[in-house]
């Protein structure tokens, strides 16, 4: 691992002034990335301004809903009483992803930043428009088989490798963030960015902001819930597909639906015309098939990847059946 | 990615010039400061009132490790793992992967698992730290160590003592209910000899004993 400064404070407008005067800083918080990723020389920082030490963790009712601190674990967040009752599909992302240690350390602030897991990304001798723009894309003509279905680009078609990222997306979550300009909130979706020219810019954070928290609106979506993760592995793999559903069912009408996909973009991937389409619509079976179909508009499969189109409307189509209690 | 040396005088000229004195009066030491003049950071004037350390310097750490407290000093890119085997020399922590996708590595920090490959030591500020040599009671084995040897829980050994401080932790949080919930629970730590069902046994052994 390289050297670096190494610089802890204990206030947020501290960590980002912190952050702003070099070049190349990066926050520590879990560290299960960014170290990893030092490790292998994709990342290579001159200072990491350490944040464990700011007030950051606090998990608490907000008078519309509810409000995570960054720097609160995973496993903090998914086994809190308040998220479990209220949003337990958040619950359900955070227990498929990683493995019980790596949830112990990882942030809620530090997931939402989790690099892609691209082969090509953490190989430094191979090519790879996310780490060193213009070198190309590896995987492009390479061994894309976990790679993106859904908004690529021809300079990247790298995934979210993250897990809670897709519950947050479909339950309309808002990031907080502060710089030295001030703060402001973003919309979950409007974080994560699709690759584009520019697939180095993972999210839409101007240098120096820092994540403070994390905030859920109260919802209905908290009954008919499923998260459905799809891999290699019964468990302590990045999913090939995943898909997080939260159905507002009343007298077995849908009177709103939430769904999101893992595993198939470059950002979680909110599949809002599913949404649109299942709303007033009965439960069953038939509905939930055509909702699989509409999920997968422009929908894109490369050599390795083709067999996702099926997995895909597959896996929604199992997530909507379990989450509405049917069975398939 | 940045092509540019850590220690680029050009960059560090605004952000470190100036007052090392505030930033000495808290340290009690430093190390290697003669190789690297004006690298050290005007911590009290950016309210940056804990540890700071440039790029060769060495950081204070206190730590506490199996009931025992350290004071130690070490470079900030130093894992937890790393200190634990090479400064204070409790080798029964492995480093397998060092990646964090093999468990092997496994430690408790204030009584919860983490991998400690992907800790840096200096994040551990006044933490207590439990390996694998802490479990045991004098010569008397944890119940667990007791179990996996009764269970054959082991092949090669080299993921044990990391298995073991998981089916610790896993006990304690409550997931050894079922076997099922055993196996997710415990999917942090690869046995590349494959003595999962044996292990599964230890611990259910001990979650149906009553002790952990």
């Amino acid at each position: 691992m390289n050297q670096f400064q190494y610089v802890r404070p204990a206030e947020v407008p501290a960590a980002a002034k912190a952050f702003t005067k070099g070049s190349n800083t990066h926050f520590l918080a879990g560290g299960t990335n960014l170290i990893d990723l030092m490790k292998m020389g994709v990342v290579v920082p001159e200072r990491l301004v350490d944040i464990n030490h700011l007030p950051l963790k606090k998990i608490e009712k907000t008078p519309g809903g509810i409000s995570i601190g960054a720097l609160a674990t995973n496993t903090e967040v998914s086994i809190h009483p308040l998220i479990k009752e209220g949003f337990p599909l958040l619950s359900l992302a955070i227990n498929a992803g990683a493995s019980p240690q790596l949830r112990n350390m990882a942030t809620v602030g530090g997931n939402l930043m989790q690099r892609t897991r691209c082969p090509y990304f953490f190989d430094t001798t191979m090519p790879c428009n996310k780490r060193v723009p213009g070198s190309g894309c590896g995987a492009l003509a390479g061994f894309n088989r976990m790679h993106a279905i859904f908004g690529a680009s021809d300079k990247c078609i790298a995934v979210n490798p993250s897990d809670m990222n897709v519950a947050l997306t479909a339950l309309d979550a808002t990031v907080h963030v502060t710089g030295l300009k001030g703060k402001r909130a973003i919309k979950f979706a409007d974080f994560h960015r699709l690759p584009g020219e520019h697939p180095e810019l993972d999210n839409t954070l101007q240098k120096g902001e820092l994540i403070t928290s994390v905030d859920i609106p109260a919802s209905p979506y908290n009954k008919n819930v499923h998260y459905l993760k799809v891999r290699d592995r019964t468990s302590y793999a990045f999913a090939l597909v995943s898909a997080g559903v939260a159905l507002n069912i009343e007298n077995n009408t849908i009177q709103g639906a939430r769904l999101a996909m893992g595993g198939v973009a470059h950002k979680p991937w909110r599949l809002t015309e599913t949404e649109a389409f299942l709303k007033g619509k009965p439960v069953s079976l038939d509905v939930f098939k055509q909702a699989s179909q509409i999920a997968m508009q422009g929908a894109r499969a490369y050599e390795y990847n083709k067999f996702k189109l099926k997995l895909a409307p597959n896996t929604i189509l199992q997530a909507l059946t379990t989450a509405a209690g049917l069975k398939a | 990615m940045s092509g540019k040396k850590p220690n680029n005088p050009s960059d560090s000229e605004e952000f470190l010039n100036g007052t090392r004195r505030d930033f000495l009066k808290k340290s009690s030491f430093l190390t290697a400061v003669a190789l690297t003049p004006g690298r050290v950071v005007k911590a009290a004037e950016e309210q940056w009132d804990e540890k700071i350390a440039g790029v060769f310097e060495k950081v204070s750490l206190h730590i506490e490790v199996n009931g025992v407290k350290h004071t130690v000093s070490v470079e900030p890119r130093v894992t937890l793992l790393d200190l634990l085997r090479e400064q204070l020399h409790l080798t029964g922590t492995k480093k397998g992967c060092d990646r964090g996708q093999c468990g092997a590595c496994t430690v408790h920090v204030n009584g919860v698992r983490v991998n400690s490959c992907l800790s840096l030591a200096v994040t551990n500020e006044g933490k207590k730290i439990t390996t694998i040599e802490g479990l045991a009671n004098g010569d008397e084995l944890h119940p667990m160590q007791e179990a996996f040897i009764e269970h054959d829980g082991f092949q090669c050994g080299y993921c044990t003592s990391g298995q073991i401080m998981s089916a610790v932790a896993c006990i304690h949080e409550g997931h050894a209910g079922s076997e099922t919930e055993i196996r997710e629970h415990m999917s942090g730590n690869i046995c590349r000899c494959g003595a999962y069902p044996n292990i599964v046994n230890a611990i259910k052994a001990v979650k149906n004993g009553g002790q952990s």
